[in-house]
């Protein structure tokens, strides 16, 4: 059945036209493996420069990301107090600091191999969970990544991801409720634009 | 090890006293975390505590041994940390699990040179991760107020509880004579902050409040060890603004555990209803 489905992807891969309709661990490997062989290869980015690694993430993932559903995850029941504004300044601030921080994680990439593991996700579903494990060179437990996406008429994209079940989006939840039960909607909207800020300085500056 | 046992209780009961007092001044609007005033003084003198002394460390560690020799640090603490990874195991009535960290112990220990080598994941054993804290949750023992230690760093109440039985049970710590003793827990501890260098900077880049970046990951890292990576999806916030629970199409396949909310049934039933989706989900 496994080998009938990988042949069923790859021939959905070979065609162009049916292109968003790549399964969603086909779209995770590719795009991982194709990142990470950059990653490998380009000394800069291994070298801490996190505007190269950007720059590499702007490019090949975001597209397969969506951004907006993130931001109502990590705001929940907050998402609606905000107007639409607010949510457009909110989910580009996200945005930043969710780039910032991959950026950071693939500077800090050491060789490390991907484990992609099976796909139990059936055809016709359009929430997918996507599962892989970094491997450790040498010790310690191997590090669960997952990935999950909805489909979208655009194709896959990924709205969370875990990393050994910590959740980079829903993690920010306490603390936003937080910030908004103390300053509002725009307190948040303001201790993120002035994260990302910090952030930036602090990149140039390497 | 009773008296250490007795005198680790003390301190701890005398921590748990000095955090019921100084919950009554604290105000926090988060439920889980009930003795924020408190948590956010220790946690900013463990911080200070890490930069001042502890983080350099370990970076001149990481800088002047190389990479192998640091493998063969962790994997040496590793293979010890192994024996009770079983026995909790054990107790968790997850037999299998078990008879694979023994099985690694018997190997590294062995052909892996005293564990320096970890012969056994090449050969197919996993390396698992198992403490008296998850035991307790796998038990049915909720979380309690989340509590951050001085020096040990973010726990719950449970894990608290779970920690003096583990530092009870080490072996390194048990280990005679005491100069070695001493020297191999600061080895552990210098070690074990120089693998966490990488993922410290990621931190630093992603939280707008570390504090309550470190409680919520540390809440959502304990959970998912406790279902051993499959816990059931947190209820999804709806645009309509309820926390709607998930219909969880993620979970397609995997049947959700007993949960830790849910005592009912003791470590058979939870041995039962877990064998299935396991075997299912790997």
């Amino acid at each position: 059945m496994k080998y009938l489905f990988a042949l069923f992807s790859s021939l959905l891969l070979a065609l162009p036209a049916a292109a968003q309709e790549t399964s969603p661990d086909a779209l995770i490997k590719t795009v991982t493996n194709e990142v990470l062989d950059i990653v490998r290869k380009d000394k800069e980015i291994q070298s801490g420069n996190t505007k190269k690694a950007i720059e590499l993430i702007e490019g090949k993932v975001l597209p397969h990301f969506s951004f907006t559903r993130m931001t109502q995850l990590a705001l929940a029941r907050d998402w609606r107090q905000a107007n639409a504004v607010q949510q457009k300044v909110l989910t580009d601030e996200f945005r930043m600091l969710m780039v910032r921080t991959y950026s950071k994680a693939l500077t800090e990439y050491k060789n490390q191999s991907i484990d992609f593991k099976p796909y139990t996700g059936k055809a016709g579903e359009t929430d997918a969970r996507v599962r892989t494990e970094i491997k450790q060179s040498g010790a310690g437990k191997n590090i669960e990544l997952d990935y999950y996406l909805e489909k979208t008429p655009g194709g896959w994209k990924v709205y969370d991801i875990e990393v050994g079940g910590i959740s980079l989006v829903t993690n920010y939840r306490d603390s936003f409720a937080a910030e908004i039960r103390n300053n509002g909607i725009d307190g948040l909207v303001k201790s993120l634009q002035a994260k990302n800020k910090s952030g930036e300085a602090t990149s140039v500056k390497k | 090890m009773k008296t250490k046992l007795s005198a680790q209780l003390k301190s701890l009961a005398l921590a748990g006293m000095v955090a019921g007092l100084l919950a009554g001044c604290a105000t926090s609007g988060n439920p889980k975390d009930p003795i924020e005033g408190f948590n956010r003084a220790v946690f900013a003198f463990n911080e200070g505590l890490d930069t001042a002394i502890l983080k350099p460390v370990a970076q001149g560690y990481d800088a002047v041994l190389p990479s192998p020799v640091r493998t063969g640090v962790t994997n040496f603490f590793s293979n010890i940390e192994d024996v009770f990874i079983g026995v909790n195991n054990l107790l968790q009535g997850k037999i299998p699990q078990a008879f694979n960290d023994f099985g690694r112990v018997a190997i590294n220990t062995t052909i892996g040179l005293l564990g320096v080598i970890d012969i056994a994941s090449d050969a197919g054993l996993e390396k698992h991760d198992e403490d008296f804290g998850q035991t307790f949750g796998r038990w049915g023992v909720g979380n309690g107020a989340y509590v951050v230690l001085p020096l040990f760093g973010p726990r719950t109440a449970r894990d608290t509880v779970g920690l003096i039985l583990d530092s009870a049970v080490d072996p390194v710590r048990e280990h005679k004579p005491r100069g070695t003793r001493d020297a191999a827990v600061v080895l552990r501890l210098v070690n074990k902050r120089a693998n966490f260098l990488a993922a410290d900077k990621v931190v630093e880049e992603a939280a707008l409040d570390k504090y309550s970046y470190m409680r919520d990951a540390y809440l959502q890292r304990r959970r998912n060890l406790i279902h051993d990576g499959n816990p059931p999806r947190e209820a999804e916030a709806s645009i309509d603004g309820d926390m709607a629970p998930l219909a969880a199409p993620h979970d397609a396949g995997v049947e959700p555990r007993a949960s830790i909310e849910a005592p009912a049934g003791g470590p058979v039933a939870l041995h039962l209803a877990r064998t299935e989706p396991v075997a299912a989900s790997q």
